[in-house]
């Protein structure tokens, strides 16, 4: 019985066919564990484990590394403010600041009724719209305390879940089509090619 | 005033609203270049990148056709493209990524035939949800529309790109921690020699990797012929390129100009561009090339926007990322926050860059609060000189990848330039901005 819903089950099949070799396909299958568990459970490790032939250790440890992976439950909205150098001369700090009076949590931790999870990211490369904000990676382009205010009432109130989906990044992109045609097809393809460049190089000396 | 009259090679179609769309992709000259490419020898192709001299527009600016040249006696595996953009103030690529994703796959294509690639991974920064869906929305549509998959428009060449998420960490930047990435393991860079992907890249396998915007001018190239693109510009550094400008200035933003013709004045005070800086304010400094290069004080404002032309005046173009300080901008917090991303960043393989950077970043903090010492001054700059001994430009390198020896280019920057201001922080006991 996999951990993942039949569907994500499904995706995580197809993005381990698309790479040379399974373990190439961590990342992909990471976000995915995360966005139906909300952070990358153990049940979601070890069914990554599974699927890329490695083992629980091993994906942990790469889980670790990577900013995006949570390996404890978060909010539901993540939001990060941007204080790198732009974000910075721009007010970054201080809009951190009035973040976190307005969620009502920590940078780094989770308001108590689970809702959000304020960070400090780097940056996010957005730096015409500084301070830069972002919801579960979206770019939300409140740059003032009052239009951030205004963010957060939308969010609380479910009115923004249309353009800003609970967590993960590859919710929405989905890979239609694919090289289909035999593995020899394309190395004689090649070779074909090879030979026919040799020959010109032949020919021009 | 600034030269403006360059073509617009990479940004020519981002003002429509919809420029993302396939529809508008083809009415504004889509797979033009793809079709005129697939008519002509891949080694031709590869010429012409090669005569247009392109410089990877990365940030390190290795010339792209001596890249693809390194390749040309043994076949190539892999083309992996490098989305990753994460220098700070550095958001050129995610402009491209949001707004032109099919003109990047179309550059793609072309550079896949000319070094006779059947595979293609393009890794995109995870944090660019939206850029994600639209690099795949274009991957997608160029399956539907034959200028991917199998014997595209018809010709004798297959293709397949598979678009791959990263998530979150700034060393996946370098090729080969990004390669590490796409493996499915933590980006560690790796160990050289050897130095070039090209020799031992992804799974062991020779391969290429370029920068989106390298590959958004790949198209341009093949249309109007390398010696066009050469025609611009001026030495080594051809073409158009992209700067963003971030900062104390009134309108930030990415624009495309031709490269030397224009200075970092033009770049900053030209109403076009930048339009100068916030009303009231003048300028104390600026970044340069992102924030792994030196710092530039006014004096340097008329050094033109060129790679050799800034590597001569000891700092680098880098990743085309300006950043403008004020009168209002204090440089200990500014060189503070640049450390402290360093030392957040760090993969902690090497000891110069893991220990150094937290330790620098530990000072550079106390002082900006309150509790900075004068022997704090030599101390950083002792630091410093152990990361990246000498202090020169371009720097010792005492690491495995580049990111340790750029941690101190902010730092003595800010203390060579700025001395003054580091003593009053000791003396006043915190900082006199606040």
């Amino acid at each position: 019985m996999s951990h993942l819903r039949v569907d994500l089950r499904q995706r995580a099949e197809e993005l381990v066919a698309l790479y040379p070799r399974p373990r190439s396909a961590m990342l992909p299958l990471l976000h995915l564990a995360q966005e139906q568990d909300g952070y990358v459970s153990p049940e979601g490790i070890a069914e990554v484990a599974e699927l890329t032939g490695t083992t629980t250790a091993d994906v942990r440890g790469t889980a670790a590394f990577y900013d995006m992976f949570h390996l404890e439950p978060v909010g539901k909205y993540v939001v990060g403010v941007c204080t790198n150098i732009a974000c910075l001369l721009a007010g970054g700090l201080e809009l951190l600041d009035h973040a976190s009076s307005t969620l009502g949590c920590a940078v780094g931790s989770t308001s108590d009724d689970g809702l959000f999870t304020l960070e400090e990211t780097e940056c996010l490369a957005d730096c015409n719209f500084a301070p830069c904000v972002q919801v579960n990676h979206r770019f939300v382009r409140t740059t003032t305390p009052e239009t951030f205010d205004a963010l957060v009432s939308e969010l609380r109130d479910g009115r923004r879940d249309h353009d800003i989906p609970t967590h993960g990044t590859l919710l929405r992109v989905r890979r239609a089509g694919g090289l289909h045609a035999p593995k020899n097809e394309i190395a004689q393809q090649r070779e074909e090619a090879k030979v026919a460049r040799d020959k010109r190089a032949e020919e021009k000396k | 005033m600034a030269t403006l009259e360059a073509p617009r090679i990479v940004t020519a179609r981002i003002d429509y609203d919809d420029s993302y769309t396939m529809a508008r992709f083809l009415a504004t000259g889509g797979y033009e270049g793809l079709r005129k490419a697939l008519t002509m020898f891949p080694e031709d192709v590869a010429l012409e990148v090669d005569e247009a001299s392109l410089l990877g527009r990365g940030g390190a600016g290795f010339p792209a056709g001596r890249k693809w040249s390194m390749l040309r006696r043994a076949p190539v595996s892999y083309l992996v493209v490098n989305g990753d953009e994460s220098e700070p103030a550095t958001f050129k690529d995610h402009l491209l990524l949001e707004r032109d994703p099919n003109g990047i796959i179309e550059g793609i294509i072309i550079s896949a035939y000319a070094l006779q690639v059947s595979q293609v991974f393009f890794f995109v920064r995870g944090e660019f949800a939206l850029g994600l869906e639209r690099v795949q929305q274009a991957v997608n549509d160029a399956y539907e529309h034959g200028a991917l998959g199998s014997k595209i428009f018809g010709s004798n060449f297959s293709l397949d790109i598979v678009v791959h998420p990263g998530a979150g960490a700034y060393i996946c930047g370098d090729e080969t921690a990004l390669l590490e990435a796409l493996e499915g393991k933590r980006g560690f860079p790796r160990i050289k020699p050897p130095f070039f992907p090209a020799v031992n890249g992804l799974y062991g396998e020779p391969t290429v990797v370029n920068n989106v915007e390298t590959m958004a001018n790949i198209p341009w190239i093949v249309l109007n012929g390398g010696e066009a693109f050469a025609a611009l510009g001026a030495g080594r550094s051809k073409g158009t390129r992209l700067f963003a400008l971030a900062g104390r200035v009134k309108n930030p933003g990415v624009f495309e100009v031709e490269m030397v013709k224009n200075t970092f004045r033009d770049l900053i005070y030209d109403p076009a561009l930048g339009g100068g800086l916030l009303d009231g304010h003048t300028i104390k400094a600026f970044i340069p090339g992102g924030v792994s290069a030196p710092w530039f004080g006014p004096d340097m404002l008329d050094t033109p926007l060129g790679q050799d032309e800034v590597g001569e005046k000891g700092s680098m173009l880098g990743s085309g990322s300006v950043v403008v300080f004020d009168d209002t901008t204090c440089v200990v917090r500014a060189s503070w926050r640049i450390t402290k991303f360093f030392a957040k960043e760090s993969c902690g393989q090497c000891t110069p860059c893991r220990e150094g950077s937290g330790w620098i970043e530990r000072i550079m903090y106390r002082m900006e609060n309150g509790g900075g010492r004068m022997e704090d001054l030599e101390l950083l700059l002792d630091l410093c000189d152990n990361i990246a001994p000498g202090g020169g430009w371009p720097p010792q390198q005492t690491t495995i990848c580049p990111l340790g020896p750029s941690i101190p280019s902010s730092v003595t920057g800010a203390i060579s330039m700025f001395r003054d201001e580091f003593i009053q922080h000791v003396h006043k006991g915190g900082c006199p901005f606040d």
